[in-house]
């Protein structure tokens, strides 16, 4: 505090009424004011970056260590480089990530095909535990499915044979 | 080994993944003991958190043993039993050094707002999670804590997040003997910021929720006022009225993007993403909380926007605070106060559940089933 009123004597009055009492952010932060010197602390050692890693518009560098689950890829990894382009205010950002994921569960599922694997929706979707602990209402949710099911075929049928 | 493998919305499954490798001179490999689902992954899970990639495994509350070591790591050694926070924090940035762990600047390269997650989407650092049997453990002198011996696997799990989160959330409310706490939403975090602000001295706690068999837990558990507020007409006239038309001195948002009770945030912030998730249990905080009081919030958000009415933020003078919670910093005060016996973490879980399951445990905790409180994975080494 001494070594910064020195820096700013030409201001009237600076400082005057700073009150270290008055911090909103105690007890999370134990104020140093690290931040106030910048980019300048030691960095860990950096991750080799051995696959694509997007990165924000909004820092720099890489973070010294990343996750490495899913690089991006296919039409999904295309939608999120696009997405990287802008800065996490933007909805250029988030909006183009949100469509990116939509697109990734098709290409999961293609995926799944192409390895000779046919996704069983319904364990993945845990209905097991529905039967077990749900039953009525899962019931319920099968008949109304399969009456609203009957009635559009039934419906089309009877449109497709006025026409002909 | 067998790890948890998002597929899409509402879609998990459990699959055999390659074993992690050590990537960094400071990580750590730890083969998993328990797991847990926690509230905020059904964020997740839904498919309400952008950058989230099919094919990840979600989780950040788990403990395990250290299989393997980098070359940098010092402060745990091959067979330690720990307990992992949730953060990736790297104990060196600005952040770090100020105990804001929950922050950390060296961990999160695709964004800048919030530091590394485990298993918690590319948004925080696209790290694999916990719920699998072993995973990657980045800047492993930091995060992971030796189990003290005593203390049971159940406990300690607990530690990683949702006991601290709740503890911070009444830490961050500021509570001054006395006080009236309300808290927004009976889940696991809620429950726990119920016990904690007892340990602040409140003098009265308030928790609302709308599922009935957790208001019964949480009266229980937290000897506190407990309130269906689908039994209420207007939430906020009733707090008002509840503390002699004044409103309450703190409330706390223990619910976050997935909150019911609002018609207009449902549709815009749960059904069809038009915010960054139903902020209905923040707008009900920013309204009962007295002229002057503070608003803390630990319920998640999304990144992008939500509506709250932020006006009467500023008319009446409210303070918001908010942050991840800084886990580390937490640690030595929640373990001693599991020590000495003032919280009972461990009761919270209703449902442990063998690791490949993991789609029935995820869609039980999601849609409510059986009383689901907290449901923990334990994978197949574990059960041996």
């Amino acid at each position: 505090m001494e070594n910064l009123a020195a820096k700013y004597t030409h201001i009237p009055g600076w400082g005057i009424d700073a009150d270290p009492k008055n911090d909103p952010t105690y007890p999370m932060k134990h104020r140093t004011d690290e931040e106030q010197k910048g980019y300048t602390w030691e960095r860990p050692a950096q991750q080799p970056e051995d696959i694509e890693i997007l990165r924000s518009i909004e820092r720099p560098n890489v973070s010294a260590v990343f996750g490495t689950s899913v690089p991006p890829q296919g039409l999904s990894g295309q939608i999120r480089r696009f997405a990287f382009r802008y800065s996490e205010s933007s909805y250029g950002h988030w909006l183009p990530l949100l469509v990116a994921d939509r697109v990734n569960v098709v290409e999961g599922i293609l995926d799944d095909f192409k390895r000779g694997h046919v996704p069983n929706i319904f364990a993945e979707k845990g209905m097991k535990a529905d039967w077990k602990y749900n039953q009525k209402a899962l019931v319920q949710t099968v008949v109304v499915g399969a009456l609203i099911t009957t009635a559009v075929v039934v419906l089309f049928r009877n449109r497709k044979n006025a026409l002909s | 080994m067998l790890a948890m493998n998002y597929r899409g919305p509402r879609r998990v499954r459990i699959d055999q993944k390659p074993f992690p490798e050590i990537k960094h001179p400071e990580d750590a490999i730890v083969r998993v003991t328990r797991s847990c689902i926690c509230g905020s992954d059904l964020h997740l899970y839904n498919g309400n958190v952008p950058d989230t990639r099919v094919g990840m495994t979600f989780g950040h509350e788990f403990v395990g043993v250290i299989e393997e070591i980098g070359p940098d790591v010092h402060n745990v050694k091959v067979g330690d039993n720990v307990l992992v926070p949730f953060n990736i924090a790297c104990g060196k940035c600005a952040f770090c050094k100020q105990g804001l762990y929950g922050n950390c600047h060296e961990s999160n390269t695709q964004a800048t707002a919030v530091g590394g997650i485990f298993g918690y989407s590319h948004t925080a650092g696209g790290y694999d999670g916990g719920q699998a049997e072993y995973v990657r453990v980045p800047y492993a002198n930091v995060g992971p804590t030796v189990i003290p011996p005593d203390m049971d696997p159940d406990d300690a799990v607990l530690l990683t997040d949702v006991l601290p989160t709740g503890y911070q959330a009444a830490e961050m409310g500021g509570i001054q003997p006395g006080d009236t706490v309300v808290i927004f939403g009976a889940g696991p975090v809620g429950i726990m910021a119920a016990k904690s602000a007892w340990l602040f001295g409140a003098g009265r706690v308030i928790v609302f929720d709308h599922v009935e068999y957790r208001l019964e837990f949480v009266r229980n558990y937290a000897q506190c006022e407990v309130y269906n507020f689908r039994e209420v007409d207007d939430v906020v006239v009733f707090v008002k009225k509840l503390t002699d038309w004044l409103g309450a001195d703190v409330c706390i948002d223990a619910v976050g993007a997935e909150a019911a009770g609002n018609a207009m945030q449902t549709i815009t912030g749960r059904k069809t993403l038009l915010q960054a998730g139903s902020a209905t249990a923040l707008h009900w905080a920013i309204n009962s909380v007295k002229k002057g009081g503070i608003v803390s919030i630990v319920g998640v958000y999304g990144p992008t926007d939500n509506l709250v009415p932020i006006g009467n933020v500023v008319n009446k003078g409210l303070t918001i605070r908010a942050n991840q919670t800084s886990v580390k910093r937490l640690l030595p005060r929640l373990i001693d106060h599991i020590q000495q016996g003032r919280i009972n973490p461990k009761a919270i879980i209703t449902h442990r559940v063998p690791l490949e399951e993991v789609a029935e445990a995820y869609h039980i905790f999601s849609a409510k089933l059986d009383n689901c409180i907290k449901p923990v994975l334990i994978p197949p080494s574990a059960r041996s």
